[in-house]
Protein backbone atom coordinates (compact mmCIF):
# COMPACT_ATOMS: atom_id res chain seq x y z
CA UNK A 1 0.00 0.00 0.00
CA UNK A 2 1.26 3.35 -0.98
CA UNK A 3 1.82 5.47 2.26
CA UNK A 4 2.33 9.41 2.87
CA UNK A 5 5.22 10.33 4.69
CA UNK A 6 3.01 11.00 7.78
CA UNK A 7 1.38 7.41 7.70
CA UNK A 8 5.22 6.04 7.54
CA UNK A 9 5.95 8.02 10.86
CA UNK A 10 3.01 6.63 12.37
CA UNK A 11 3.73 2.90 11.20
CA UNK A 12 7.46 4.04 12.69
CA UNK A 13 6.11 4.83 15.87
CA UNK A 14 7.16 8.61 15.84
CA UNK A 15 3.64 9.57 16.84
CA UNK A 16 3.51 7.03 19.92
CA UNK A 17 2.49 2.90 20.26
CA UNK A 18 -1.35 3.45 20.01
CA UNK A 19 -1.93 4.86 16.18
CA UNK A 20 1.16 2.52 15.11
CA UNK A 21 -0.52 -0.05 16.42
CA UNK A 22 -4.00 0.53 14.77
CA UNK A 23 -2.66 1.33 11.66
CA UNK A 24 -1.22 -1.83 11.70
CA UNK A 25 -4.41 -3.28 12.24
CA UNK A 26 -5.56 -1.27 9.25
CA UNK A 27 -3.40 -1.72 6.91
CA UNK A 28 -3.55 -5.65 7.51
CA UNK A 29 -7.52 -5.24 6.50
CA UNK A 30 -6.52 -2.91 3.78
CA UNK A 31 -4.55 -4.90 2.64
CA UNK A 32 -7.23 -8.56 2.16
CA UNK A 33 -9.35 -6.20 0.07
CA UNK A 34 -6.19 -4.49 -2.37
CA UNK A 35 -6.47 -0.92 -1.02
CA UNK A 36 -3.87 1.22 -2.92
CA UNK A 37 -4.12 3.64 -0.11
CA UNK A 38 -5.49 5.18 2.84
CA UNK A 39 -7.85 8.37 2.81
CA UNK A 40 -8.33 10.81 5.82
CA UNK A 41 -11.66 10.28 7.06
CA UNK A 42 -13.71 13.57 9.02
CA UNK A 43 -15.50 11.38 11.62
CA UNK A 44 -15.66 8.19 13.33
CA UNK A 45 -18.46 6.56 14.75
CA UNK A 46 -17.90 2.79 16.82
CA UNK A 47 -19.33 0.43 18.48
CA UNK A 48 -17.93 -0.03 21.82
CA UNK A 49 -19.94 -1.46 24.64
CA UNK A 50 -19.25 -4.23 27.02
CA UNK A 51 -21.60 -6.96 26.01
CA UNK A 52 -20.70 -6.62 22.38
CA UNK A 53 -16.69 -6.16 23.04
CA UNK A 54 -16.57 -8.60 26.19
CA UNK A 55 -13.61 -8.89 28.50
CA UNK A 56 -10.96 -9.11 26.07
CA UNK A 57 -12.10 -6.15 24.72
CA UNK A 58 -12.09 -4.29 27.33
CA UNK A 59 -8.65 -5.17 28.45
CA UNK A 60 -7.64 -3.80 25.09
CA UNK A 61 -9.21 -0.69 25.60
CA UNK A 62 -7.53 -0.80 28.94
CA UNK A 63 -4.73 -1.43 27.15
CA UNK A 64 -4.94 1.55 24.24
CA UNK A 65 -5.57 3.96 27.31
CA UNK A 66 -2.53 3.04 29.22
CA UNK A 67 -0.87 3.94 26.26
CA UNK A 68 -1.86 7.18 25.93
CA UNK A 69 -4.48 6.59 23.07
CA UNK A 70 -6.40 9.68 21.80
CA UNK A 71 -8.42 10.21 19.34
CA UNK A 72 -7.29 12.28 16.14
CA UNK A 73 -10.67 13.41 14.86
CA UNK A 74 -14.37 13.69 16.23
CA UNK A 75 -15.55 9.84 17.03
CA UNK A 76 -18.78 9.04 18.68
CA UNK A 77 -20.67 5.86 20.28
CA UNK A 78 -23.00 3.68 19.11
CA UNK A 79 -26.32 2.80 21.07
CA UNK A 80 -24.73 0.90 23.84
CA UNK A 81 -26.30 -2.04 26.27
CA UNK A 82 -27.08 0.03 29.48
CA UNK A 83 -29.91 3.07 30.01
CA UNK A 84 -28.23 3.39 33.83
CA UNK A 85 -31.64 4.75 34.74
CA UNK A 86 -33.24 0.95 34.09
CA UNK A 87 -30.56 -1.48 35.20
CA UNK A 88 -32.92 -2.16 38.45
CA UNK A 89 -36.19 -1.90 36.48
CA UNK A 90 -35.13 -4.35 33.71
CA UNK A 91 -33.17 -6.58 36.36
CA UNK A 92 -30.04 -6.44 34.38
CA UNK A 93 -26.78 -7.30 35.80
CA UNK A 94 -25.50 -4.81 38.22
CA UNK A 95 -21.98 -6.47 37.48
CA UNK A 96 -21.95 -5.76 33.84
CA UNK A 97 -23.64 -2.38 34.48
CA UNK A 98 -20.64 -1.42 36.01
CA UNK A 99 -18.27 -2.73 33.67
CA UNK A 100 -20.05 -0.46 31.13
CA UNK A 101 -19.88 2.34 33.09
CA UNK A 102 -15.67 1.78 33.30
CA UNK A 103 -15.99 1.20 29.85
CA UNK A 104 -17.65 4.78 29.26
CA UNK A 105 -14.40 6.91 31.42
CA UNK A 106 -12.04 4.37 29.25
CA UNK A 107 -13.51 5.80 25.73
CA UNK A 108 -14.06 9.49 27.38
CA UNK A 109 -10.48 9.18 28.56
CA UNK A 110 -9.37 8.82 24.95
CA UNK A 111 -11.29 11.06 23.90
CA UNK A 112 -14.28 9.11 22.40
CA UNK A 113 -17.31 11.33 22.57
CA UNK A 114 -19.99 8.66 24.70
CA UNK A 115 -23.06 9.89 22.56
CA UNK A 116 -24.78 6.05 22.13
CA UNK A 117 -26.85 6.94 19.55
CA UNK A 118 -27.90 4.18 16.11
CA UNK A 119 -29.00 7.82 14.65
CA UNK A 120 -26.10 10.28 14.59
CA UNK A 121 -27.14 10.78 11.12
CA UNK A 122 -30.33 12.57 12.10
CA UNK A 123 -28.72 13.66 15.13
CA UNK A 124 -25.19 14.46 15.40
CA UNK A 125 -23.08 14.50 12.02
CA UNK A 126 -24.51 14.94 8.45
CA UNK A 127 -21.00 14.19 6.34
CA UNK A 128 -21.53 15.55 2.46
CA UNK A 129 -21.32 14.03 -0.66
CA UNK A 130 -17.96 12.70 -1.32
CA UNK A 131 -16.86 12.69 2.23
CA UNK A 132 -14.89 9.93 3.81
CA UNK A 133 -15.69 8.75 7.12
CA UNK A 134 -15.33 5.51 9.40
CA UNK A 135 -18.77 4.62 10.65
CA UNK A 136 -19.70 1.32 12.74
CA UNK A 137 -23.25 -0.05 12.71
CA UNK A 138 -24.66 -0.74 9.93
CA UNK A 139 -27.65 1.36 9.32
CA UNK A 140 -25.39 4.35 9.93
CA UNK A 141 -22.62 3.47 7.19
CA UNK A 142 -25.75 2.69 4.93
CA UNK A 143 -27.43 6.27 5.20
CA UNK A 144 -24.10 7.91 4.92
CA UNK A 145 -23.10 6.02 1.59
CA UNK A 146 -26.68 6.65 -0.10
CA UNK A 147 -28.41 9.57 1.39
CA UNK A 148 -25.85 11.62 1.99
CA UNK A 149 -23.67 10.44 0.07
CA UNK A 150 -20.61 10.18 1.89
CA UNK A 151 -18.26 6.84 1.84
CA UNK A 152 -17.63 4.36 4.39
CA UNK A 153 -17.48 0.98 4.73
CA UNK A 154 -18.80 -0.92 7.71
CA UNK A 155 -16.35 -0.38 10.25
CA UNK A 156 -16.66 -2.69 13.45
CA UNK A 157 -15.03 -1.44 17.10
CA UNK A 158 -11.65 -2.22 16.56
CA UNK A 159 -11.31 -1.07 13.04
CA UNK A 160 -13.43 1.98 14.01
CA UNK A 161 -11.49 3.08 16.97
CA UNK A 162 -8.15 2.35 15.02
CA UNK A 163 -9.61 5.14 12.71
CA UNK A 164 -10.24 7.26 15.34
CA UNK A 165 -6.55 6.99 16.53
CA UNK A 166 -5.02 7.30 12.89
CA UNK A 167 -7.60 9.76 11.50
CA UNK A 168 -7.38 7.87 8.31
CA UNK A 169 -8.95 4.11 7.10
CA UNK A 170 -7.97 1.69 3.92
CA UNK A 171 -9.99 2.65 1.05
CA UNK A 172 -11.55 0.02 -0.53
CA UNK A 173 -15.20 -0.73 -1.10
CA UNK A 174 -17.40 1.93 -0.92
CA UNK A 175 -14.45 4.67 -0.60
CA UNK A 176 -14.14 3.65 -4.64
CA UNK A 177 -16.61 4.88 -6.83
CA UNK A 178 -16.64 1.72 -8.68
CA UNK A 179 -18.35 -0.16 -5.57
CA UNK A 180 -20.98 2.58 -5.70
CA UNK A 181 -22.32 2.13 -8.88
CA UNK A 182 -25.82 0.09 -8.63
CA UNK A 183 -26.20 -3.88 -9.66
CA UNK A 184 -29.77 -4.59 -9.20
CA UNK A 185 -33.03 -2.72 -10.30
CA UNK A 186 -35.78 -2.54 -7.86
CA UNK A 187 -38.76 -1.90 -9.68
CA UNK A 188 -40.72 -0.76 -7.06
CA UNK A 189 -44.73 -1.61 -7.62
CA UNK A 190 -45.42 -0.60 -4.17
CA UNK A 191 -46.60 2.32 -2.64
CA UNK A 192 -44.95 2.42 1.08
CA UNK A 193 -46.98 4.38 3.75
CA UNK A 194 -45.56 3.38 6.63
CA UNK A 195 -41.97 3.07 8.44
CA UNK A 196 -42.69 -0.70 8.36
CA UNK A 197 -43.65 -0.65 4.62
CA UNK A 198 -40.28 0.71 3.95
CA UNK A 199 -38.82 -1.70 6.41
CA UNK A 200 -40.36 -4.66 4.55
CA UNK A 201 -39.20 -3.43 0.90
CA UNK A 202 -35.43 -3.50 2.80
CA UNK A 203 -36.30 -7.13 3.92
CA UNK A 204 -37.86 -8.07 0.31
CA UNK A 205 -34.35 -6.96 -1.56
CA UNK A 206 -32.00 -7.75 1.04
CA UNK A 207 -32.69 -11.33 2.24
CA UNK A 208 -32.98 -12.32 -1.94
CA UNK A 209 -29.80 -11.02 -1.96
CA UNK A 210 -27.33 -10.92 0.69
CA UNK A 211 -23.89 -9.92 0.11
CA UNK A 212 -22.30 -6.59 0.92
CA UNK A 213 -21.17 -5.38 -2.53
CA UNK A 214 -24.85 -5.82 -3.91
CA UNK A 215 -26.21 -1.92 -4.14
CA UNK A 216 -29.82 -2.15 -5.58
CA UNK A 217 -31.43 1.02 -6.96
CA UNK A 218 -35.01 1.54 -6.39
CA UNK A 219 -37.00 3.40 -9.33
CA UNK A 220 -40.93 3.63 -9.22
CA UNK A 221 -40.79 5.74 -5.83
CA UNK A 222 -43.83 7.62 -6.32
CA UNK A 223 -44.36 9.45 -3.16
CA UNK A 224 -41.07 11.54 -1.57
CA UNK A 225 -39.61 9.39 1.41
CA UNK A 226 -38.75 11.57 4.55
CA UNK A 227 -35.42 10.77 6.52
CA UNK A 228 -37.03 8.09 9.03
CA UNK A 229 -38.44 6.34 5.65
CA UNK A 230 -34.94 5.93 4.21
CA UNK A 231 -33.58 5.23 7.62
CA UNK A 232 -35.79 1.90 8.20
CA UNK A 233 -35.16 0.86 4.26
CA UNK A 234 -31.58 1.06 4.76
CA UNK A 235 -31.25 -0.31 8.56
CA UNK A 236 -33.23 -3.51 7.22
CA UNK A 237 -31.29 -3.77 3.41
CA UNK A 238 -27.97 -3.92 6.20
CA UNK A 239 -29.58 -6.22 8.08
CA UNK A 240 -31.23 -8.71 6.59
CA UNK A 241 -29.21 -8.34 2.92
CA UNK A 242 -25.50 -7.36 4.71
CA UNK A 243 -25.82 -4.45 1.95
CA UNK A 244 -23.94 -1.22 2.47
CA UNK A 245 -25.24 1.05 0.22
CA UNK A 246 -28.62 1.60 -2.21
CA UNK A 247 -29.68 4.65 -4.72
CA UNK A 248 -32.94 5.58 -5.30
CA UNK A 249 -33.44 7.50 -8.11
CA UNK A 250 -34.93 11.14 -7.86
CA UNK A 251 -34.07 10.83 -4.48
CA UNK A 252 -30.33 10.02 -3.48
CA UNK A 253 -27.31 12.28 -4.86
CA UNK A 254 -25.66 9.84 -6.87
CA UNK A 255 -28.55 8.54 -8.77
CA UNK A 256 -30.16 11.56 -10.38
CA UNK A 257 -31.10 9.74 -13.16
CA UNK A 258 -30.78 5.80 -13.36
CA UNK A 259 -27.79 5.88 -15.50
CA UNK A 260 -26.49 7.59 -13.23
CA UNK A 261 -26.66 4.90 -10.45
CA UNK A 262 -25.45 1.92 -12.69
CA UNK A 263 -22.81 4.19 -14.47
CA UNK A 264 -23.16 1.87 -17.34
CA UNK A 265 -23.67 -1.85 -15.94
CA UNK A 266 -26.11 -4.46 -16.45
CA UNK A 267 -28.08 -5.25 -13.27
CA UNK A 268 -30.66 -7.84 -12.17
CA UNK A 269 -34.36 -6.81 -12.40
CA UNK A 270 -36.71 -7.17 -9.17
CA UNK A 271 -39.73 -5.95 -8.61
CA UNK A 272 -41.91 -5.44 -5.83
CA UNK A 273 -45.13 -5.10 -5.35
CA UNK A 274 -47.82 -3.76 -2.47
CA UNK A 275 -48.73 -7.52 -2.83
CA UNK A 276 -45.24 -8.61 -1.77
CA UNK A 277 -45.47 -6.42 1.20
CA UNK A 278 -49.23 -7.75 2.33
CA UNK A 279 -47.88 -11.27 2.01
CA UNK A 280 -44.61 -10.39 3.98
CA UNK A 281 -46.80 -9.09 7.29
CA UNK A 282 -48.75 -12.09 6.46
CA UNK A 283 -45.73 -14.54 6.83
CA UNK A 284 -45.23 -14.03 10.29
CA UNK A 285 -46.51 -16.56 12.92
CA UNK A 286 -48.04 -15.27 15.69
CA UNK A 287 -49.05 -17.99 17.57
CA UNK A 288 -52.11 -18.14 20.14
CA UNK A 289 -52.12 -14.51 19.05
CA UNK A 290 -51.20 -12.86 22.38
CA UNK A 291 -48.55 -10.42 22.40
CA UNK A 292 -47.21 -9.09 25.83
CA UNK A 293 -44.31 -7.18 24.24
CA UNK A 294 -44.12 -4.14 21.42
CA UNK A 295 -40.63 -2.53 20.89
CA UNK A 296 -39.86 0.63 18.98
CA UNK A 297 -36.35 0.42 18.39
CA UNK A 298 -33.58 -0.29 16.03
CA UNK A 299 -32.46 2.39 14.88
CA UNK A 300 -33.72 4.54 17.86
CA UNK A 301 -36.92 6.98 17.53
CA UNK A 302 -36.21 10.11 15.75
CA UNK A 303 -38.18 13.25 17.43
CA UNK A 304 -40.58 12.88 14.41
CA UNK A 305 -41.39 8.90 15.45
CA UNK A 306 -41.39 10.03 19.28
CA UNK A 307 -44.44 12.66 18.48
CA UNK A 308 -45.84 10.17 16.37
CA UNK A 309 -46.19 7.47 19.10
CA UNK A 310 -47.03 10.07 21.53
CA UNK A 311 -50.20 11.26 19.73
CA UNK A 312 -51.08 7.68 19.34
CA UNK A 313 -50.78 7.06 22.72
CA UNK A 314 -52.38 9.90 23.80
CA UNK A 315 -54.98 9.05 26.92
CA UNK A 316 -54.62 5.32 26.44
CA UNK A 317 -53.27 2.71 28.21
CA UNK A 318 -51.24 0.27 27.22
CA UNK A 319 -52.83 -3.45 28.54
CA UNK A 320 -51.82 -4.21 32.45
CA UNK A 321 -48.95 -7.27 31.50
CA UNK A 322 -48.09 -5.87 28.06
CA UNK A 323 -44.65 -3.96 27.97
CA UNK A 324 -44.19 -0.89 25.67
CA UNK A 325 -40.57 0.17 24.99
CA UNK A 326 -39.12 2.68 23.16
CA UNK A 327 -35.55 3.54 22.42
CA UNK A 328 -33.94 6.67 21.26
CA UNK A 329 -31.07 8.84 22.30
CA UNK A 330 -30.38 11.25 24.99
CA UNK A 331 -30.88 14.48 23.01
CA UNK A 332 -34.20 13.48 21.45
CA UNK A 333 -35.36 11.97 24.73
CA UNK A 334 -34.75 15.66 26.35
CA UNK A 335 -36.46 17.06 23.44
CA UNK A 336 -39.53 14.59 23.44
CA UNK A 337 -39.37 15.64 27.56
CA UNK A 338 -39.98 19.11 26.86
CA UNK A 339 -42.26 18.98 24.19
CA UNK A 340 -44.57 16.97 25.97
CA UNK A 341 -43.84 13.66 23.92
CA UNK A 342 -42.69 11.80 26.78
CA UNK A 343 -45.31 12.41 29.29
CA UNK A 344 -48.09 10.96 26.94
CA UNK A 345 -45.50 8.31 25.55
CA UNK A 346 -44.87 7.57 29.71
CA UNK A 347 -48.45 8.13 31.07
CA UNK A 348 -50.02 5.37 28.40
CA UNK A 349 -47.44 3.43 30.29
CA UNK A 350 -44.21 2.96 27.73
CA UNK A 351 -40.77 2.59 28.92
CA UNK A 352 -38.69 4.96 26.54
CA UNK A 353 -34.97 4.22 27.27
CA UNK A 354 -32.33 6.48 25.99
CA UNK A 355 -28.81 5.87 24.41
CA UNK A 356 -29.50 2.07 24.05
CA UNK A 357 -31.65 -0.46 21.42
CA UNK A 358 -33.27 -2.98 22.70
CA UNK A 359 -31.35 -5.83 20.57
CA UNK A 360 -28.15 -5.39 22.31
CA UNK A 361 -29.65 -4.42 25.67
CA UNK A 362 -27.60 -6.67 28.30
CA UNK A 363 -29.12 -10.27 29.63
CA UNK A 364 -31.65 -9.64 26.80
CA UNK A 365 -32.37 -13.20 26.46
CA UNK A 366 -32.48 -13.44 30.37
CA UNK A 367 -34.97 -11.46 30.21
CA UNK A 368 -37.14 -12.78 27.72
CA UNK A 369 -37.49 -15.73 29.59
CA UNK A 370 -37.58 -13.75 33.41
CA UNK A 371 -40.61 -11.71 31.57
CA UNK A 372 -42.27 -14.49 29.56
CA UNK A 373 -41.89 -12.44 26.17
CA UNK A 374 -42.32 -14.51 22.95
CA UNK A 375 -44.06 -13.01 20.73
CA UNK A 376 -42.38 -9.53 19.80
CA UNK A 377 -44.55 -7.26 18.34
CA UNK A 378 -42.23 -3.98 16.52
CA UNK A 379 -42.37 -1.88 13.50
CA UNK A 380 -38.61 -2.48 12.58
CA UNK A 381 -37.58 -4.91 10.17
CA UNK A 382 -34.41 -4.59 11.21
CA UNK A 383 -35.39 -5.81 14.62
CA UNK A 384 -37.07 -8.61 13.62
CA UNK A 385 -34.53 -9.70 11.52
CA UNK A 386 -31.62 -9.45 14.52
CA UNK A 387 -34.05 -10.22 17.32
CA UNK A 388 -34.70 -13.82 16.10
CA UNK A 389 -31.37 -14.87 17.64
CA UNK A 390 -32.66 -14.47 21.12
CA UNK A 391 -35.59 -16.80 20.73
CA UNK A 392 -37.97 -13.70 20.57
CA UNK A 393 -40.87 -14.48 18.01
CA UNK A 394 -40.78 -11.51 16.34
CA UNK A 395 -43.80 -10.07 13.72
CA UNK A 396 -43.29 -7.13 12.07
CA UNK A 397 -46.55 -4.67 11.81
CA UNK A 398 -47.16 -0.91 10.86
CA UNK A 399 -46.91 1.39 13.53
CA UNK A 400 -50.34 2.20 14.54
CA UNK A 401 -51.18 -1.61 14.41
CA UNK A 402 -48.33 -1.97 16.95
CA UNK A 403 -49.70 0.55 19.24
CA UNK A 404 -53.17 -1.18 19.15
CA UNK A 405 -51.24 -4.33 20.03
CA UNK A 406 -49.85 -2.55 23.25
CA UNK A 407 -53.14 -1.58 23.93
CA UNK A 408 -54.88 -4.83 23.46
CA UNK A 409 -52.26 -7.35 24.09
CA UNK A 410 -53.58 -9.34 20.87
CA UNK A 411 -52.04 -9.65 17.45
CA UNK A 412 -53.82 -10.83 15.13
CA UNK A 413 -53.20 -12.14 11.00
CA UNK A 414 -53.95 -9.31 8.54
CA UNK B 1 0.22 -38.89 -4.25
CA UNK B 2 0.39 -37.90 -7.91
CA UNK B 3 -0.08 -34.59 -9.04
CA UNK B 4 -3.71 -35.02 -10.18
CA UNK B 5 -4.85 -36.49 -6.57
CA UNK B 6 -3.06 -33.79 -5.12
CA UNK B 7 -4.29 -31.25 -7.39
CA UNK B 8 -7.46 -32.72 -5.47
CA UNK B 9 -6.92 -31.69 -2.80
CA UNK B 10 -6.30 -28.24 -2.98
CA UNK B 11 -8.48 -25.20 -3.20
CA UNK B 12 -7.11 -21.71 -4.20
CA UNK B 13 -8.79 -18.69 -2.66
CA UNK B 14 -8.76 -15.24 -3.92
CA UNK B 15 -7.69 -13.37 -0.57
CA UNK B 16 -6.17 -14.06 2.70
CA UNK B 17 -4.83 -12.61 5.92
CA UNK B 18 -3.28 -14.18 9.03
CA UNK B 19 -0.87 -17.26 9.72
CA UNK B 20 -0.48 -20.54 8.32
CA UNK B 21 -2.74 -22.90 10.63
CA UNK B 22 -3.88 -26.74 10.64
CA UNK B 23 -7.00 -27.97 11.89
CA UNK B 24 -9.81 -30.17 11.75
CA UNK B 25 -12.38 -28.65 9.09
CA UNK B 26 -16.02 -27.94 9.91
CA UNK B 27 -18.03 -27.87 6.53
CA UNK B 28 -21.11 -25.52 6.66
CA UNK B 29 -23.94 -25.50 3.59
CA UNK B 30 -25.37 -22.18 5.52
CA UNK B 31 -23.37 -18.87 6.39
CA UNK B 32 -22.71 -17.25 9.41
CA UNK B 33 -22.62 -15.21 11.85
CA UNK B 34 -20.73 -15.30 15.33
CA UNK B 35 -23.04 -13.10 17.14
CA UNK B 36 -26.30 -15.06 16.08
CA UNK B 37 -25.21 -18.05 15.35
CA UNK B 38 -23.50 -19.02 18.06
CA UNK B 39 -23.12 -19.53 22.06
CA UNK B 40 -20.71 -17.21 22.61
CA UNK B 41 -19.55 -19.02 26.00
CA UNK B 42 -19.29 -22.63 24.56
CA UNK B 43 -18.16 -21.76 20.96
CA UNK B 44 -21.35 -24.26 20.03
CA UNK B 45 -23.62 -23.33 16.89
CA UNK B 46 -26.47 -23.06 18.89
CA UNK B 47 -29.13 -20.93 16.41
CA UNK B 48 -31.70 -23.67 15.69
CA UNK B 49 -31.96 -25.20 12.35
CA UNK B 50 -28.38 -23.59 11.74
CA UNK B 51 -26.83 -26.17 9.22
CA UNK B 52 -24.16 -26.94 11.39
CA UNK B 53 -26.34 -26.52 14.85
CA UNK B 54 -24.47 -28.48 17.43
CA UNK B 55 -21.13 -28.72 16.62
CA UNK B 56 -18.21 -26.69 18.13
CA UNK B 57 -15.97 -24.29 16.43
CA UNK B 58 -13.27 -24.46 18.80
CA UNK B 59 -10.02 -24.99 16.87
CA UNK B 60 -11.63 -25.84 13.77
CA UNK B 61 -11.00 -24.63 10.21
CA UNK B 62 -14.51 -23.37 9.32
CA UNK B 63 -15.78 -23.29 5.48
CA UNK B 64 -19.05 -21.19 5.30
CA UNK B 65 -20.48 -19.67 2.16
CA UNK B 66 -21.62 -16.46 3.22
CA UNK B 67 -21.00 -14.02 6.49
CA UNK B 68 -23.88 -12.83 8.32
CA UNK B 69 -24.92 -10.01 10.99
CA UNK B 70 -23.92 -6.50 11.26
CA UNK B 71 -20.84 -4.65 12.96
CA UNK B 72 -20.66 -6.49 16.58
CA UNK B 73 -18.69 -9.37 14.88
CA UNK B 74 -15.85 -7.11 14.84
CA UNK B 75 -15.32 -7.34 18.58
CA UNK B 76 -16.37 -11.15 18.54
CA UNK B 77 -13.81 -13.19 17.15
CA UNK B 78 -11.15 -11.35 19.52
CA UNK B 79 -14.10 -12.07 22.86
CA UNK B 80 -13.99 -15.82 21.70
CA UNK B 81 -9.93 -15.67 21.82
CA UNK B 82 -9.88 -14.40 25.01
CA UNK B 83 -12.66 -17.29 26.19
CA UNK B 84 -10.06 -19.81 24.58
CA UNK B 85 -12.84 -20.90 22.23
CA UNK B 86 -12.01 -19.42 19.11
CA UNK B 87 -11.55 -21.25 15.72
CA UNK B 88 -8.51 -21.92 14.02
CA UNK B 89 -9.43 -20.46 10.54
CA UNK B 90 -12.57 -18.69 8.53
CA UNK B 91 -12.59 -19.91 4.84
CA UNK B 92 -15.50 -17.61 3.52
CA UNK B 93 -16.89 -18.20 0.16
CA UNK B 94 -17.94 -14.88 0.45
CA UNK B 95 -17.30 -12.66 3.01
CA UNK B 96 -17.95 -8.82 4.57
CA UNK B 97 -15.48 -6.58 5.56
CA UNK B 98 -16.58 -6.92 8.99
CA UNK B 99 -15.56 -10.39 9.37
CA UNK B 100 -12.22 -9.41 8.03
CA UNK B 101 -11.66 -6.96 10.76
CA UNK B 102 -12.82 -8.84 13.54
CA UNK B 103 -10.68 -11.90 12.23
CA UNK B 104 -7.67 -9.79 11.57
CA UNK B 105 -7.78 -8.14 14.76
CA UNK B 106 -8.38 -11.17 16.54
CA UNK B 107 -5.15 -12.80 15.06
CA UNK B 108 -7.75 -15.67 13.19
CA UNK B 109 -6.30 -16.63 9.96
CA UNK B 110 -9.66 -16.09 7.25
CA UNK B 111 -9.75 -16.24 3.37
CA UNK B 112 -12.47 -15.23 0.98
CA UNK B 113 -13.37 -16.79 -2.45
CA UNK B 114 -13.45 -20.60 -3.90
CA UNK B 115 -11.28 -21.74 -6.70
CA UNK B 116 -13.69 -25.03 -6.76
CA UNK B 117 -16.64 -26.10 -4.38
CA UNK B 118 -15.23 -27.19 -1.13
CA UNK B 119 -17.60 -30.17 -0.66
CA UNK B 120 -16.24 -31.44 -3.48
CA UNK B 121 -12.76 -31.63 -1.88
CA UNK B 122 -12.72 -31.08 1.80
CA UNK B 123 -15.14 -33.44 4.22
CA UNK B 124 -16.07 -32.60 7.83
CA UNK B 125 -13.92 -33.67 10.35
CA UNK B 126 -10.63 -33.71 7.51
CA UNK B 127 -7.36 -32.04 8.68
CA UNK B 128 -6.43 -29.25 6.31
CA UNK B 129 -3.34 -26.69 5.91
CA UNK B 130 -4.86 -23.13 5.40
CA UNK B 131 -1.69 -20.92 3.87
CA UNK B 132 -2.64 -17.14 3.37
CA UNK B 133 0.36 -16.46 1.40
CA UNK B 134 0.26 -18.91 -1.25
CA UNK B 135 -3.65 -18.59 -1.14
CA UNK B 136 -4.40 -22.06 -0.56
CA UNK B 137 -6.21 -24.72 1.74
CA UNK B 138 -5.12 -28.15 0.99
CA UNK B 139 -6.35 -31.44 2.83
CA UNK B 140 -3.68 -33.04 4.86
CA UNK B 141 -5.46 -35.98 6.22
CA UNK B 142 -9.04 -37.50 5.38
CA UNK B 143 -10.77 -38.14 8.57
Amino acid sequence: MQLTREEERMLGGALGEAPRQALELQLEVGEFFGAERLVPVSNVHMMGDVEVMGDGGLEFMRRMAELGARCAVNTTTNARCFDFDYVERLNQDAGMAEKERGLISLLQRMGVMTADTCINYQSLYQPHLGEHVAWGDTGTVIYANSVLGARSNFESGPVAFAAALTGRTPAYGFHLDERRRGNILVQLEAAPKNLADWGAIGKLVGENHQDYFAVPVFVGVEESPTADDLKHLGASLASHGSMGMFHMVGVTPEARTVEDAFGGGRPRVVTVTDEDVEDLYAGYNTGDGSANLVVFSGPQLSLYELKTLSELLEGKKVREGTTLIVTTNRGNKCAGEKLGYLRKIEEAGGLVLEGVCFYILDSIARLRVENGWGNLVTNSAKLANIIAAHKFNPILRRTEECVEVALTGRVERP
Amino acid sequence: MSAENREAEIIEVERAAGKVVEGVALMSTEGFSPRYDLDRWTGEISRPGHAVEGENIKDKVLFFPTAKGGIAAGWAFHDLKTKGIAPKALVFGVTNPVMVQGAVFAGITITEGWSRDPFEVVRNGDTVRVDPSNKRVEVLRRE
